[in-house]
């Protein structure tokens, strides 16, 4: 063990650098290209942590991870101890140390960031999580619960409803999950690329939750092959994690063109059914030269970086506002641009255009500039008159966001909805229904990883609560 | 898995097979689908739920091998099973009283229309069916739609069973004279098929219903690639259909969406024959 540093020597230490893949080689396939750290890196920048008492990063985190004591236990190279901590209070930090917005939540609070760069908090939360699994390391089961044995079905196999499983599970109850798909992990494996989350680590997660008794069916699509008031009947509580999964649409003319899809579609069809990219996958995919992807979230970024990799010579995003705006997480911006993604920002697009048999042949952009904040404080972006271009392109990915799926809310009139379509609940979940709570995007909307499973986390332990009470 | 208990050929290319499914079998109503995938790493393919035993736990499943997918599908003996069944979707079709109810279906088309048949005249109406195909070997279900089927018409292309020619000449009959003029009309087959019925009923103000078979995945409103224009506007045919009212649909905009994959379909096709060949 080497002697503890001075508060001077910790601050004199540089944020480590993850290693990366080579954006050459990123092109030829969907290999992570995050590398992860080694364990003298994690240690090094686990001594970067200054230990506040005030915590402000954990206030970052909406899970409230116990940031500064997972850390100290890595800075003493106990992994064991780190692993535990963080399990916690995150039942995915594989995940999350890998998709989570780091600099706008627990890294953005961080105060060695007010004077340099905040402590690599993500990754260190990815090395300690990719070293329990790589060891086997089991969450404790919750002897204590009150109530165990009781019977809850979760609707939804995403990270939402991954979460509320197996906190019920480790507090003695009975949980099957319902999932329409025919595999597990919701967004997280049919949108999320390999190339940012393998699924290997879906895979770890899903035989966890298994192993301490979750059973998950596949192919049942509650509101069409079970109904909700089935579950209801059933079984002591349901909690709902069904996502928001209903693109919504340009509305722009060629919308139907051949070679125009939605980002769920396109990520679906190469995520979760393999097409491009698996030479025994059967599944069709148009593959497009100049590839022409709407919108600056996370999703455009992965559709965009898909593109490249399925062998797309141009890869653009088309973007309205200016890149500050972007709501994407910085490190997908830049792992775009090594890639060699283009970046068409204050750029809308108008109509796509066609090449006489129905195939996408153009897109026609309206250039704009920054207007006056509007109510969510960003700039409105406003149309610059006369300013228009025609893009070549013959595919167009349409990431500019969803909607809640009605499938479910739709079989189920007695649930209070929004007006949006998404399921009204209360800080803990609970909706209207008694017995019956909700999370994730079907309540949010489009959020992240990180917000629905802290809904599942939360809704877990009312329904213990509500499994409790006489 | 879900064990394929039968597995009959009807028709060339054409398979009756009886899956295990109890959940479908329970809550399947006439007009709705499932998703299903031969094995780990194939397409999610659309088929329509043909018929249904909930006593049993059964669906019966009417396909037709017209690629590589569905030739993976049908090859699977009984004893076997399919990786994923997932159902039933869509919205069921909407069973009316119009006294009497003009079927019309083509080829496959006729598979999908025999539930829908099925459930019009159980309740009470009227059901002239007139079914159509390339040729003799090439029509299904006669005897199954004949049970409850005041009248059927058959024609073939080629003549070789019933009248020549396509199914829209009776059909037009049919509207022509004012004795046999149907209530409503349901049309299940090729798009071309589909869009010349319509075509025919319009001016007649007949309503008319067509069950629509874009390309889809997920089959459950996520993706959006099952798209079709109906008066205009981009629904969603695997929650907002598959039926819809065959004087508002773009079916120009269908059929080119289904060409999409065409090229690669081909060369799936071949891949299949070379292992069938090996
Ligand atoms: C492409 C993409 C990239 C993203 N990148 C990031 C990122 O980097 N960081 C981040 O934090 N967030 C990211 N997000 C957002 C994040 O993935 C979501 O907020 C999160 O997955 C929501 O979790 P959930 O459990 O509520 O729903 P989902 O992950 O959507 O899971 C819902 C599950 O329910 C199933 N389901 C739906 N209807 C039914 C039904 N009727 N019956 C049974 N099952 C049903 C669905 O098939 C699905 O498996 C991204 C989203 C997308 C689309
Ligand atoms: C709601 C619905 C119900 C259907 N019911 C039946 C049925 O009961 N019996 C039956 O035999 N067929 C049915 N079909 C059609 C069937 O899904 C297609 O024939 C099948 O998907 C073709 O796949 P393939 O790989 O064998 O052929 P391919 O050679 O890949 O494709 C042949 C043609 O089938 C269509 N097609 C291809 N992939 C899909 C897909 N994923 N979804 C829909 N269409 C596709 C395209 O027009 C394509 O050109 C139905 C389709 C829909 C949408
Ligand atoms: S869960 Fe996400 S926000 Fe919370 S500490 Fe981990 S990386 Fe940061
Ligand atoms: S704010 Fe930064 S330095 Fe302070 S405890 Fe949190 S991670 Fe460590
Ligand atoms: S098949 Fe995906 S939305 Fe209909
Ligand atoms: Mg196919």
């Amino acid at each position: 063990m080497t002697a503890p540093l001075s508060v001077k020597e910790q601050l004199a230490i540089p944020r480590v650098k993850m290693a990366e893949l080579d954006p050459e080689l990123r092109r030829a396939g969907f290999a992570e290209v995050n590398r992860g750290l080694r364990l003298e890196e994690a240690l090094r920048e686990a001594q970067r942590c200054i230990q506040c008492k005030s915590r402000p990063c954990v206030q970052g985190c909406p899970v409230e991870v116990a940031i500064p004591e997972f850390i100290g236990a890595l800075a003493e190279n106990d992994l064991p101890g780190a692993a535990a901590i963080l399990r916690r209070d995150n039942a995915l930090p594989a995940v999350c140390g890998r998709v989570c917005p780091q600099e706008s939540q627990c890294e953005a609070q961080c105060v060695r960031g007010i004077k340099g760069e905040a402590v690599a908090i993500g990754y260190l939360e990815r090395f300690v999580a990719d070293w329990a699994l790589e060891h086997g390391e089991r969450s404790p089961v919750d002897a204590n619960s009150s109530s165990a044995g009781r019977a809850v079905a979760v609707v939804g196999c995403g990270p939402a409803g991954l979460t509320a499983a197996g906190e019920l599970a480790r507090k003695g109850h009975q949980v099957t999950i319902f999932e329409a798909l025919h595999d597990t992990g919701g967004v997280l494996r049919y949108g999320i690329p390999e190339f940012r989350l393998p699924k290997t680590i879906i895979d770890a997660e899903v035989a966890e939750l298994q192993a301490l008794g979750v059973r998950i069916e596949c192919n049942v699509i509650v509101g069409k092959t079970l109904t909700l008031e089935q579950l209801r009947a059933e079984y002591d509580a349901v909690f709902v994690a069904n996502g928001a999964g209903l693109p919504m649409m340009l509305d722009i003319p060629g919308e139907n063109f051949k070679g125009v899809y939605s980002a769920n579609e396109y990520l679906t069809r190469v995520n979760l059914m393999g097409a491009g990219r698996d030479s025994a996958a059967t599944t069709p995919i148009v593959i497009g030269r100049h590839v022409a992807v709407i919108g600056g979230g996370n999703t455009a970024m992965d559709c965009v970086r898909t593109a490249r990799r399925l062998g797309a010579e141009r890869a653009m995003i088309i973007y309205r506002r200016s890149e500050a705006e972007m709501p994407a997480r910085l490190e997908e911006i830049k792992h775009a641009k090594e890639e060699g993604v283009e970046f068409l920002m204050l750029t809308a697009p108008l109509a796509i255009g066609e090449d006489g048999k129905g195939w996408v042949a153009s897109l026609r952009c309206q250039r704009m500039e920054l207007g006056a904040p509007d109510a969510s404080g960003r700039c409105r972006p406003v149309a610059v008159a006369g300013a228009f271009f025609d893009l070549p392109v013959d595919v167009v990915i349409n990431a500019i966001g969803t909607r809640a799926n009605p499938l479910l809310t739709a079989s189920a009139p007695e649930l209070g909805l929004t007006r949006w379509g998404n399921i009204l609940s209360d800080e803990q979940g609970a909706t209207n229904l008694t017995g019956v709570y909700a999370g994730g995007d079907i309540v949010r909307g489009g959020a992240t990883v990180i917000l629905a499973m802290g809904d599942g986390k939360r809704a877990a332990a009312a329904i213990d609560d509500y499994l409790a009470s006489p | 898995m879900f064990e394929i208990l039968e597995n009959e050929i009807l028709a060339p290319q054409l398979h009756r097979l009886v899956v295990r499914a109890p959940r479908v079998a329970a809550a399947r109503q006439a007009g709705q689908f499932v998703i299903v995938r031969a094995a780990a790493g194939e397409e999610r393919i659309p088929l329509t739920i043909g018929d249904a035993d909930p006593v049993a736990g059964t669906i019966t499943l009417f396909v037709q091998a017209v690629g590589y997918s569905t030739g993976r599908i049908v090859a699977i003996p009984a004893g076997g099973a399919l990786r994923d069944v997932a159902g039933p979707l869509g919205v069921p079709t909407h069973i009316g009283q119009w006294g009497r109810v003009a079927c019309v279906g083509g080829g496959v088309g006729t598979a999908v229309l025999y539930p829908l048949a099925k459930a019009l005249a159980a309740a009470g109406n009227e059901v002239v069916t007139l079914i159509g195909g390339r040729a003799a070997p090439y029509i299904i279900l006669r005897d199954e739609l004949a049970v409850f089927s005041q009248e059927l018409v058959i024609t073939t292309e080629d003549g070789s069973l019933g009248r020549q020619g396509f199914v829209t000449a009776p059909l037009a009959e049919m509207i022509a004279d004012p004795a046999r003029r149907p209530g409503a009309v349901f049309a299940v087959g090729p798009v071309p098929m589909m869009k010349a019925v319509a075509a025919l009923t319009r001016p007649a103000g007949i309503e008319t219903v067509v069950s629509l078979n874009p390309v889809m995945i997920d089959g459950t409103g996520m993706c959006g690639g099952c798209r079709v224009v109906v008066d205009g506007e981009a629904k969603f045919a695997c929650v907002d259909g598959p039926e819809f009212d065959g004087h508002r649909v773009d079916f120009d905009t269908l059929s080119d969406r289904l060409a999409t994959y065409r090229e690669m379909e081909a060369a799936h096709r071949c891949r299949l024959a070379g292992k069938e060949a090996a």
